[in-house]
Parts: structure tokens; C-alpha cells; sequence
């Protein structure tokens, strides 16, 4: 496999990023929530001015759902990536909603091992982690992200899935993918699939372990992404697999900009430079900069919003001193805010995982998140205020907000 | 051959004893995806192995090979691992 280095500023202008589409005069749409859970998906409905809710489901009880995503193309197509804890992975297709749902029929699948080769393992999917819907242009097409790491593309809406191989059969991927052993607790995970909104080719995608990549041709070629960015002190960080990104995102209203919310502090990246910079040293030092989830704002991408987690000794995995709070940064991350208002002041050792939290694209913007005491929160006002939507699901594992017609 | 279907697979056969046919292990689960798409992938993986938490009976005895050869009159039972979680 050839990794070319790339060109951002030479991709080709093909759509309006979604932000410049969206029209703060247009009337609000109807929201609903998606909520991923370890035991399965629920479907919040919102009214128009996002003060009431009404709950869906469950659907899949006893499923492990990492991923439930709306189709943006059609309105209406759902997917859901779940397992459970005997049966092996599968991906749920609805195209009503979630009123009824069927089977991909060819679910997210490594190759087959050559038989007889000696040496050569084959890989299993353990779960499907992440799902990213196509570009605006490439109707029915739709990303998804595996555990073990694995990359897979459906060209047919998400019935059937084919692997990319240049990136799952590769053997230097494979290297720096690293062992099971060098995973999270719950697997190694793809995950962070962004298609550029200006060229469908443009694609990025992150590992944990295994850093940041990026392709301007589709997925043939790959180059690396990781420069500035942080490994575990004693580590080389010429070393991919030392690498954790735990989530990245795109600015909307900017696709030169992305931020990064890594296992190693929170960073800014402004293509076409290809070097990312810690904006997180200037979140409070009793905090720190460690945490899961990340989100940006659809119209200014000089806000975003993290949620720090304690990252200390043996990495519990909790709210800082068990007071949950997001930050945001409203200046492309030189100073950071705490916004904790309506959150609890003490005593919560929960915390958010990494597609737990997300907005909408309403004016102001609301805010969700899920946390892993299956408690969904809400803020109608970009954080400055809080208030809790439901509590006692399972442990969510992913929340996304979209509006309908 | 009659075959035992497991609780968490039965959203796919409705029932708890299915018809299959096949000379080996891997041919009935085979036949089994045809008649219930999808249900294979659930028990084998990708490089055809039994998942972890599956397990195969043969006559009341435990088997994980799929070329394990079945005669017509085998009693196959698929259950899966009592472990819980």
C-alpha cells in the first residue's frame, strides 16, 4: 500500500458544509434523541421547543447497542450496530423510524484467513462500534468502525458491508493497531469516520489505539496524522500504536478545523497544516484535559465543548472529584469555562463516553449527553443550564440529536 | 435432523426445534442460515469458528468442529455458554 502524503487545500468544493445550509430563520423541527445503550436503544422524542420528551423503546432489549444514527439523506433510515453478550455482531436497518427494523444481511466481517498459510491469524469482528453516514452526494453510502479495528463501507444503505482492505489487511496497520491486549477495556475500537462535507473522497478516521489517518482518495491510499500530539510519558511517539485519540470531529462550519479530545489532552488542528496543537493546557489544572467526548458547535468553530474525566492513577474513569461538569471554549480552546449548572454539585462518579455527547443545530444550541449511570441530560442553551431528561437506563454508550421535517 | 434453538436465537426461528439438513456441522448451520437469514453470523464467526459463548451438541455431546460429519438421525442441540453477565 502506497501512504502519499495529502493535499488538503487541493480537494475540490462539491456541497455547502450542512452548517451553511441551515437557516437560524427557518421555524425549529422536531428533535429526536438516539440512545445507544449496553442493554438497548431507546428513541427520545422532542417537541419543537425541546421541553418535553417522550420515550421509544426499548428496542433490541438485551442488545448491546454501541451505535444508533439517523440517515441525514433520507430522514428516515436508522442503523444500529449491537451484539450481545453470547451472539456475535450484527448491524439492524429500520426505514421507518425504528416502527420495524430487519437484519443486515451481511453484517460487518474481516476476510477469511488464507487456509493452510501458516502464521497468518484471521480476525474476528467483536462488535460494530461506530457508523458514519456517506457524504450528502453518495446516497445509501455509510461508514462503520469495529472492535477489533476494522473499517468497512455499504454502498447499499447498511445491508451489506465490504472491508476496506487497505486498511484491515495491511501489515503495517495491523502493527500499529497493536494486540487485544493494547485495546480499552471494552476492545479496540475505529472509530472517528468523518467524510469531508465538501468531497466525499476526503476521509478521515481515528484508532485507539493507533492515531489519526487520513485519505483524499477514497480510502486507496492513507497518511498518517499524529504529529503534535502526545503519547504516555516514556513512550515514543513515533510510534503509532502508542497513539490514542479518543475522539475527533470536524467543524461544520469549517472542515479545515478539526478537534481532538485524545487519551493524552484535548487538541485543535487547522488544515492545511498537518500539526495539531494542545489547546487543552489551559483547562484547569485540578481538572486536567483527559476525557472522552468532544463536540463542536454547527455554525462557529471557535466553540467546543469537552467533558473532562479523571484520568489519575488507575484511571477511574469518573468525574473529577465526583462533581460532573462540561467545559466549553469559545475561542478555539485558549481559555475554557465550567458549565455545571443543574449538574450535580457532588457525589456523581459517573462520566460520559465518547459518542455520548452531541448537539443539535438549533439557535442557541442544545446539548446532550448520556452518562454511564444511565442518566440522559440536556442543556437548551449551550451548557450554561442543565436539566436531566431520564434516568435509570442502562449505561449509555452513545446519544445523537437530530431534527426532523 | 431436529435441532434445539437457544432462546436468544429464536427471534430469528420462532420456534424451539427446527428441521436442517446436512453432512456436517457446518452444512447445517448452513442450511440454517438459509431457511433464518442471519443466524449463522451470530453463532460462527467470520473465520468460521464457534463464537466463544456457543456451544454445540451432538447427541449430548459436546462438539466445536464444524466438519464434524452428522448422520441423519443426530439430535443436535445448540445452546449457549451458562455463564452470565
Amino acid at each position: 500500500m502506497v501512504r502519499t502524503p495529502v493535499q488538503p487545500t487541493a480537494r475540490r468544493q462539491l456541497v455547502k458544509p450542512a452548517a451553511e445550509r441551515t437557516s437560524r430563520s427557518q421555524p425549529p423541527r422536531r428533535l429526536i434523541l438516539l440512545v445507544a445503550t449496553r442493554k438497548g436503544a431507546w428513541i427520545f422524542h422532542g417537541d419543537a421547543k425541546r421541553k418535553s420528551w417522550r420515550a421509544d423503546g426499548p428496542h433490541f432489549l438485551g442488545h448491546i447497542v454501541s451505535h444508533l444514527r439517523l440517515d441525514p439523506r433520507d430522514g428516515r433510515t436508522l442503523l444500529a450496530a449491537a451484539k450481545t453478550g453470547h451472539l456475535g455482531p450484527t448491524v439492524f436497518r429500520s426505514t421507518n423510524l425504528g416502527r420495524s427494523w430487519k437484519e443486515a444481511t451481511q453484517p460487518p466481517a474481516f476476510a477469511k484467513a488464507p487456509e493452510g498459510v501458516a502464521g497468518v491469524a484471521g480476525r474476528t469482528v467483536d462488535h460494530t462500534f461506530w457508523l458514519t453516514p456517506g457524504h450528502a452526494s453518495e446516497r445509501d453510502t455509510w461508514y462503520a468502525g469495529t472492535s477489533p479495528q476494522g473499517l468497512f463501507r455499504s454502498e447499499d444503505g447498511g445491508v451489506t458491508w465490504a472491508p476496506f482492505s487497505s486498511i484491515n489487511d495491511d501489515p503495517q496497520y495491523r502493527a500499529w493497531m497493536g494486540t487485544v491486549q493494547d485495546g480499552t477495556p471494552d476492545g479496540p475500537k475505529l472509530h472517528s469516520i468523518i467524510v469531508d462535507p465538501r468531497d466525499p473522497a476526503h476521509l478521515y478516521f481515528a484508532m485507539s489505539s493507533g492515531g489519526v489517518h487520513e485519505s483524499t482518495d477514497g480510502g486507496r491510499n492513507w497518511a498518517t496524522l499524529v504529529k503534535g500530539l502526545e503519547v504516555v510519558e516514556g513512550f515514543d511517539s513515533s510510534t503509532l500504536t502508542f497513539h490514542d485519540p479518543h475522539v475527533v470531529r470536524l467543524c461544520p462550519s469549517n472542515p479545515d478545523r478539526l478537534y481532538q479530545q485524545n487519551h493524552c489532552g484535548i487538541y485543535r488542528l487547522d488544515r492545511p497544516s498537518d500539526e495539531w496543537l494542545r489547546v487543552g493546557r489551559k483547562m484547569p489544572k485540578r481538572v486536567g484535559d483527559i476525557g472522552f467526548p468532544l463536540v463542536v458547535h454547527p455554525r462557529d468553530d471557535n466553540v467546543a465543548w469537552v467533558f473532562p474525566m479523571d484520568g489519575t492513577s488507575v484511571w477511574p474513569r469518573t468525574s473529577p472529584q465526583g462533581r460532573p461538569a462540561v467545559y466549553a471554549t469559545r475561542n478555539g480552546g485558549k481559555t475554557w469555562q465550567r458549565l455545571d449548572t443543574g449538574l450535580p454539585a457532588g457525589q456523581a462518579w459517573w462520566t460520559v463516553k465518547r459518542q455520548a455527547m452531541t448537539a443539535d443545530a438549533q439557535d442557541p444550541v442544545g446539548l446532550y449527553f448520556g452518562t454511564t449511570s444511565g442518566e440522559l441530560w440536556h442543556s437548551p442553551d449551550e451548557g450554561a443550564r442543565w436539566s436531566c431528561i431520564a434516568q435509570h437506563l442502562p449505561e449509555i454508550y452513545a446519544v445523537e440529536a437530530v431534527e426532523l421535517a | 435432523m431436529q435441532v434445539l434453538i437457544p432462546t436468544s436465537l429464536r427471534s430469528y426461528t420462532r420456534v424451539s426445534r427446527v428441521d436442517a439438513i446436512g453432512a456436517t456441522l457446518g452444512d447445517v448451520l448452513a442450511d440454517l442460515d438459509r431457511q433464518f437469514p442471519g443466524i449463522r453470523f451470530r453463532m460462527l464467526d467470520e473465520q468460521d469458528q464457534l463464537r466463544p459463548n456457543m456451544r454445540v451438541f451432538v447427541n449430548g455431546e459436546a462438539i466445536r468442529d464444524p466438519a464434524h460429519t452428522l448422520r441423519p438421525t443426530d439430535d443436535v442441540s445448540i445452546v449457549q455458554a451458562l455463564s452470565g453477565g
